[in-house]
C-alpha cells in the first residue's frame, strides 16, 4: 500500500484556505476605513475609544478574580481528593463537567431568578454584588479546565510524600497548602488561568444578562453600530487569543500535549 | 468545550491508606468547594428545572412542557439542531481529513505542530469576534462576496445564500468545529498502530480491506463521540449566533436570551421548560459522548 501524498496535501490546502481567508478578510477590511486607502485608522478609534478600555479592563479584572477565587477553591479540593478522601473524586469530577453540559445560558438564568433583587441573597441588587455573582460565574465556566489542569499538576508531584515532610518538620494545614501546594501547582495554575482569560476576555452571554460593563458587551454594541471597527476588534480578539495560547505552550507542558 | 476532549474520566491511582493528618481537615478543605457548586451551579439549575413543573402559582403542571411544542418553539429547537447538527457532522469530516492529514499523511514534521498549536486558537476562537471576522468575509460588503462579483461575476447571495441563515450560521460554526475535531482525533489516530496496518498488508490487504475491518472498527467510538460533543458545542453557543444575526434568527439559544430580557414567551415557567429542554438535549448528547469515549479508549493505552 502505497501512501500518496497528494490527498494529505489537498486536506491541508483546503483546511489552510478556510481557515485563513476569513482572517486575511478580517484584516484586509480592518484596514480600509480612510477612503482610497489603507490605514489602521480603525484601530486607533477602537484603542483610543474610552469605553473600549474601560470594558477591556474589567474582563481583565474579571479574568484576574476569576483564576485567584478558581484556584482558591480548586487547589485545596484537588489536594483533599488526592490525598485523604478518594471516595469523593467521583462526584467532584461530575461536578467540575457540569459547566460543558449545562449551556453557560441557563446557569446565569438562574441566577437572575434565584438571586434577584427581591430574593433571599439579592446579589444582583448592587454593583459591587453583580461584579461579585459575574466572577463567581466565570468561576464556574472556568472550573472544569482549572480543575483539570490543577489535578493534573498535582498527578505529577509526590503529595503525600511532600505533606508528610511539611508535617514532620511541624507545618500546619495552611503552611503546607500555600507554602507547598500552591508553588508546586503554580505551573499548573498559570496554564489554566490564561485558558481562564481567553474564556473570560470576550464572554458574552453571562456580562449581558448580568448587565456589566466587560468586553463581550462592548463588542456586541460595536458590532451593531460600526463598519470598520468590528473587524478591527476581531483582529484584536484572535491576537489576544493567539498570546494565550502560546504563553500556555510556553509555561506547560511540552508540544505533544499541544492540544492543552 | 475543546478542553473536555483533554480531560481523562479515569482517576488516578487512589491514595489507599492515608496515614497523614487527620479526614476532619480534609473534610473542611473541600467544603467551600462543595458549597460553590451547590449554590452556583446545582441550585440555579435546580431551580429552573423544578420551575419548568410548575404553573404561575406554584402548582405543578406539565403544560410547560407540554407548550414547547407550539409551532414558534418548535421551531427554534428545530433549527438549533438542524444548525448544530450540520455543523458538528461537517466540522467531523473536514476536521477527520485534517487530522489524518496531519497525524498520518507523511507530511513534513512541522506541519503537525503547527496544525495543532492553530487549532488550539481556533477552537477557542469562537463568539461575536467569530462572527464580526465573518461578516466582513462573506457578508454582503465582505470582501470575498465582492472579489467574486468583480472578478467572476459571481454573486453568491444571488444563489440563496445567506450568511444571516442556516447554511451562513453552520459554516462560520465549523470554524472552530473542526479544530476541535483535530484536537481530539489526533490521539485517537495516534493510537492506531503501525503493525496493524503492517500486518493487514502482509495479509494481502489493500487499503479498502484496511479501513473496513481495521482503522474505522477501531475509530468508529471517537469519530461518532467526538460528532456528538461537536453538536453539543454548537446547541449551546448563543455569542456567534447573536453577533452574526442579532436576534433574527429563530434558534433555541436566542429564544432563551430574549426570554430572559423581556419575558417574549409571556410565561416565566414556560423560559425554565426552554431551559430545562435545552439541558436534556446537551446532557443526553455529553452522556453518550462519555460513554463513547470510554469504549474508545480501550484502543488508546
Amino acid at each position: 500500500m502505497k501512501q500518496s501524498r497528494f490527498g494529505a496535501w489537498l486536506a491541508i490546502a483546503i483546511g489552510t484556505i478556510y481557515f485563513i481567508v476569513p482572517l486575511l478578510a478580517t484584516f484586509e477590511f480592518s484596514l480600509r476605513m480612510r477612503r482610497g486607502e489603507y490605514s489602521f485608522d480603525a484601530y486607533a478609534v477602537v484603542l483610543g475609544d474610552p469605553r473600549f478600555q474601560a470594558s477591556f479592563l474589567y474582563s481583565t479584572f474579571q479574568a484576574a478574580a476569576t483564576i485567584i477565587v478558581g484556584a482558591l477553591l480548586v487547589v485545596p479540593t484537588a489536594y483533599f481528593i488526592r490525598l485523604r478522601l478518594p471516595r469523593l473524586r467521583p462526584i467532584v469530577e461530575f461536578i467540575t463537567l457540569l459547566p460543558l453540559v449545562i449551556p453557560a445560558i441557563v446557569i446565569v438564568f438562574g441566577y437572575l431568578r434565584l438571586y434577584n433583587s427581591s430574593s433571599w441573597i439579592p446579589l444582583t441588587a448592587t454593583t459591587r454584588t453583580s461584579d461579585l455573582l459575574l466572577t463567581f460565574s466565570y468561576v464556574v465556566l472556568a472550573l472544569p479546565y482549572m480543575y483539570r489542569a490543577v489535578d493534573t499538576g498535582l498527578r505529577s508531584i509526590d503529595v503525600r510524600t511532600l505533606t508528610e515532610a511539611a508535617e514532620n518538620l511541624g507545618a500546619g494545614w495552611s503552611t503546607i497548602m500555600f507554602k507547598v501546594i500552591f508553588p508546586n501547582v503554580k505551573v499548573a495554575i498559570l496554564s489554566g488561568a490564561f485558558l481562564t482569560f481567553a474564556i473570560v476576555i470576550g464572554e458574552f452571554t453571562m456580562a449581558s444578562l448580568l448587565d456589566r460593563p466587560a468586553f463581550g458587551p462592548y463588542l456586541q454594541l460595536i458590532g451593531a453600530n460600526r463598519a470598520y471597527e468590528p473587524s478591527a476588534l476581531a483582529i484584536i480578539a484572535f491576537i489576544v487569543t493567539w498570546a494565550c495560547m502560546g504563553l500556555i505552550q510556553l509555561f506547560g507542558r511540552g508540544p505533544a500535549t499541544a492540544k492543552r | 468545550m475543546a478542553q473536555q476532549a483533554q480531560m481523562e474520566l479515569g482517576s488516578g491511582p487512589a491514595i489507599a491508606r492515608p496515614r497523614v493528618g487527620q479526614t476532619g481537615w480534609a473534610l473542611i478543605g473541600v467544603s467551600p468547594f462543595l458549597v460553590f457548586a451547590f449554590m452556583f451551579l446545582i441550585l440555579p439549575t435546580m431551580y429552573l428545572v423544578v420551575g419548568a413543573f410548575q404553573d404561575a402559582d406554584g402548582n405543578f403542571t406539565f403544560g410547560n412542557l407540554a407548550d414547547l411544542f407550539q409551532p414558534s418553539i418548535r421551531s427554534a429547537y428545530w433549527i438549533s439542531i438542524k444548525v448544530s447538527l450540520a455543523s458538528a457532522i461537517g466540522g467531523a469530516l473536514v476536521g477527520f481529513f485534517l487530522a489524518y492529514a496531519g497525524v498520518m499523511g507523511g507530511l513534513p514534521g512541522w506541519i503537525r505542530p503547527t496544525l495543532m498549536t492553530f487549532c488550539g486558537v481556533a477552537s477557542n476562537f469562537a463568539g461575536l469576534p467569530l462572527a464580526f471576522a465573518f461578516l466582513a468575509t462573506l457578508g454582503r460588503t465582505g470582501i470575498v462576496t465582492v472579489l467574486l462579483v468583480k472578478y467572476f461575476d459571481f454573486n453568491i447571495y444571488s444563489t440563496g445564500f445567506n450568511l444571516l441563515s442556516f447554511w451562513g450560521l453552520a459554516l462560520t460554526y465549523l470554524y472552530f468545529q473542526i479544530p476541535l475535531m483535530v484536537l481530539i482525533l489526533a490521539p485517537a489516530l495516534d493510537g492506531l498502530k503501525r503493525e496493524w496496518r503492517e500486518a493487514a498488508e502482509i495479509l494481502g490487504a489493500n487499503s479498502f480491506h484496511y479501513w473496513r475491518h481495521i482503522a474505522l472498527p477501531v475509530l468508529w467510538p471517537s469519530l461518532l463521540g467526538t460528532t456528538i460533543l461537536l453538536f453539543a458545542n454548537a446547541f449551546g453557543a448563543i455569542a456567534t449566533a447573536y453577533g452574526l444575526t442579532g436576534s433574527s434568527l429563530n434558534i433555541v439559544t436566542i429564544l432563551l436570551y430574549a426570554q430572559i430580557r423581556g419575558d417574549v414567551l409571556h410565561n416565566q415557567n414556560l423560559g425554565y421548560a426552554l431551559a430545562l429542554g435545552m439541558i436534556l438535549i446537551t446532557g443526553f448528547s455529553n452522556g453518550l459522548y462519555i460513554w463513547l469515549r470510554s469504549r474508545s479508549e480501550r484502543w488508546l493505552r
